[in-house]
């Protein structure tokens, strides 16, 4: 059976004998070859709690602030390391203040799995203290989820739990283990998971199929390629890279492909979407073939469906057969791991170049720059532009650094303007859109890549969200970088409501604290730039820092994040003011 | 497009969390269930069950993908009408006085291919079997004697073309043998 992400760590020697079930847990996890969980402790998991004193030599646990921040730091070190991601609570507020990272990593498909306690099974439905129903709650937002309550069935489950989080298209799993069976022995034995039998992860490939696609594009005249984050769960970048090149086709990514093929690389055209580049965007309504690679046409992708590139053939190379013809009628639906059925169509297809139709991707990025990022870039306004701190982050970073980013006008220009020259390098929310992911995310995602530089980029609203994880963040010492862009507003839902609501500012002005001394007051170095000349120095002495490090930059209140397509209005729409 | 009643079959495994799974799934589309039978099927260990819905064929076959998308379904079909062959069964709880005080009551039982389950002095119990139009007019012929209870079942189904589920099973144990 193939699975879809990288296999774990290597495997430590397993244990087998007689032993409580919260030992078996820990077994279980050194199994899989865990050697680090997000968590917080509480009264129906303090069973694991007490095996994970013991067994701290091999298996790493780090406490977070909050158990939201244990999923975001789960779902941080799963994307900056392609493993499953593991995060642990106690029973009731516990569980419940994992849901918000659980539906992430769903939406996301991040491989996480989420271990929470529960309350003795004598005491189920009884409303006993911290009692709460953690498996109907995750239910919508979990691809399995499991109640265990004997503890001769956590290996069993916990091996489940790993092989389905990993498998096919990755997401969430929930396993919640009352006390008792955490209390209870068994005999421990555990065999990893090769297969469930009413689960097929990977879909078969139609070998017509990529006849079908390869005849298709052979023929265009004006094809274009979209790329999402199956390219980077399925391992595929180098497929990718060659299939681009072989067939020469401009090639744009969705929010989740960033970092699949380099920035620079001469036939990446940018992001389409809500807030993605102009070009791109306009000429999805004028190609002739649209070429989608793992993704899944989300709403900020399409704009309005009634015009969304409808006089294009669509091919969807994609691993979940539930996505084909959900939003776009596909044409050809080439199914399977991008891996592999990338990597056939290339024998299928033609070498070639577009060059007057890129040309046409050049010159929209032309009028892009000229109105929009270059006053971006290098803002001839006073005050600060969020740009032109990217830009800053750009120079120090040469573009290899691993950028994390909250839910905002910040995210997007980060993943407008954030350069990238290897993969896993974007860790941002972009389906559930989660304010506060990006502090704990950026936690995991260096603990997940130790050697890489690891810069989340926050914005004053988001980072109150979770701004408590600075206290992990002190305790571990884990050397992230914070930039948090202050513009003293919510700025996305300014801008909505400058554009859309008559510029009444409901509640979205916020009178902010002093951001440095509260970083100094978790001993993380802290430094409050306000003019540009001080920038450039900043960043870099940031960057150049070993430890933890924070900068607020005070930027320019009411930017605005352009182009821009109106929720509803036609991709080829797209305002550049 | 036209809205139509589709039979959906789901074929499971026996899991105490699935109901919750599927109907969440119904949920958030704000799609009302017309009815929902769940039941052992003809293998062991595998459940099955019948939806029924009245929506487009867009939607039921994109219902039916996100079924099939949850771990512990082995298979979901979805069938019009003409495709299966279904029944509905229901129970009349109806005072027995009426049975001596109106010969009517004695005419329609009759004539409606139903049967007595059960008569005791106060009441007696009526089961009618078929498609819901016959149990709708059975029950628009006794409701102006007075029921004391009535209560419908939910569609069950069988359809005529084979399902395979066998098959899917086995394929699996090939490929992780």
């Amino acid at each position: 059976m193939q699975t879809q992400t990288q296999t774990q760590k290597k495997e430590t020697k397993v244990t087998t004998g007689r032993m409580t079930g919260a030992e078996a847990v820990i077994h279980c996890l050194l199994a899989e070859g865990v050697d680090l969980i997000y968590g917080y402790p509480g009264g129906a998991i303090m069973p694991v709690y007490d095996e994970l004193y013991k067994f701290q030599d091999k298996l790493h646990h780090v406490l977070t602030r909050h158990e939201q921040g244990a999923t975001h730091a789960a779902q941080g070190y799963a994307r900056s390391s392609g493993k499953v991601g593991v995060a642990i609570a106690t029973s009731g507020p516990g569980a419940t203040n994992f849901v918000t990272g659980i539906a992430d990593a769903q939406i996301d498909s991040t491989p996480m799995v989420c271990i929470t306690g529960q309350v003795g099974s004598h005491l189920l439905g009884s409303d006993a203290f911290q009692e709460t129903d953690i498996i109907g709650i995750s239910t919508p937002i979990t691809k399995w989820n499991h109640q265990v309550t004997k503890s001769e069935d956590i290996p069993e489950v916990l091996a489940k739990a790993f092989y389905i989080a990993r498998s096919g298209r990755p997401g969430p799993v929930l396993i919640d283990i009352t006390k008792d069976a955490q209390f209870g022995e068994l005999d421990f034995e555990y065999k990893k998971c090769k297969g469930v039998r009413s689960y097929k992860p990977v879909p078969e490939t139609d070998p017509k199929s990529l006849v079908d696609a390869a005849a298709l594009i052979n023929s265009a005249k004006k094809p274009m390629i979209v790329f999402g984050q199956g390219v980077i769960l399925g391992e595929a970048e180098e497929e990718l890279k060659n299939f681009i090149e072989k067939s020469g086709i401009p090639s744009a990514w969705t929010i989740l492909g960033l970092s699949a093929l380099p920035t620079a690389h001469p036939l990446n055209v940018g992001m389409v979407g809500m807030h993605g580049n102009y070009g791109p965007n306009k000429l999805t309504n004028e190609c002739d073939l649209l070429i989608a690679i793992g993704m899944r046409f989300d709403d900020r992708v399409t704009g309005n469906l009634e015009t969304y590139a409808k006089q294009a053939k669509v091919i969807h190379f994609e691993i979940d057969p539930a996505e084909i013809n959900k939003n776009v009628k596909a044409d050809v639906a080439v199914m399977g791991n991008v891996k592999n059925t990338l990597s056939d169509i290339i024998t299928k297809i033609d070498t070639k170049t577009y060059e007057p139709w890129l040309k046409e991707f050049k010159d929209f990025d032309t009028i892009e720059y000229d109105k929009v990022i270059k006053e971006e870039l290098y803002p001839s306004k006073e005050g600060l532009s969020m740009g032109e701190v990217l830009r800053g982050i750009n120079q120090e970073t040469k573009g290899d650094a691993i950028i994390v980013s909250d839910v905002g006008q910040h995210q997007m220009i980060a993943c407008r303007y954030a350069e990238f020259t290897q993969s896993k390098s974007n860790v941002t929310s972009g389906g559930l859109g989660t304010m506060g992911f990006a502090l704990p995310a950026a936690i995991g995602a260096k603990m997940g890549a130790p050697e890489r530089e690891v810069v989340a980029i926050i914005g004053d609203g988001g980072y109150q969200m979770t701004i408590q994880e600075l206290g992990t963040i002190f305790q571990t010492r884990v050397p992230v970088k914070i930039v948090v862009l202050n513009n003293d507003f919510l700025g996305m839902v300014r801008q909505w409501q400058q554009l859309f609501f008559d510029k009444r500012y409901a509640s979205t002005e916020m009178v902010n604290p002093d951001f440095v001394t509260i970083a100094k007051g978790y001993h993380i170095e802290a430094k409050r730039i306000t003019k540009r000349e001080d920038l450039q120095g900043a960043i870099a002495e940031m960057i150049a820092s070993k430890e933890p490090y924070f900068l607020e930059v005070c930027v320019e209140k009411e930017n605005n994040v352009f182009p821009m397509i109106p929720t509803g209005a036609s991709v080829s729409d797209i305002r550049l003011s | 497009m036209k809205k139509e009643c589709y039979t959906i079959s789901v074929y499971t495994e026996n899991n105490v969390g699935l109901l919750n799974r599927i109907s969440a799934i119904f949920l958030k589309r704000h799609i009302n269930l017309d009815s929902m039978t769940a039941s052992v099927s003809e293998i062991k260990d595998v459940f099955r069950f019948t939806i029924v819905v009245k929506i487009t064929e867009e939607q039921v076959k994109k219902l039916v993908g996100q079924i099939e998308k949850q771990i512990e379904v082995i298979k979901a079909f979805y069938h019009t009408d003409d495709e299966t062959i279904y029944q509905e069964t229901a129970l009349f709880k109806i005072s027995s006085k009426l049975l001596f005080e109106d010969r009517n009551i004695q005419n329609v039982i009759k004539d409606s291919n139903a049967n007595i389950v059960t008569v005791t002095p106060e009441f007696f119990v009526l089961e009618k079997t078929g498609r819901r139009k016959e149990v709708a007019a059975l029950y628009g012929q006794l409701e102006p004697f007075g029921l004391m209870q009535f209560v419908r079942s939910g569609r069950i189904a069988v359809t005529k073309d084979q399902m395979h589920i066998s098959k899917i099973l086995e394929s699996f144990s090939t490929e992780t043998a």
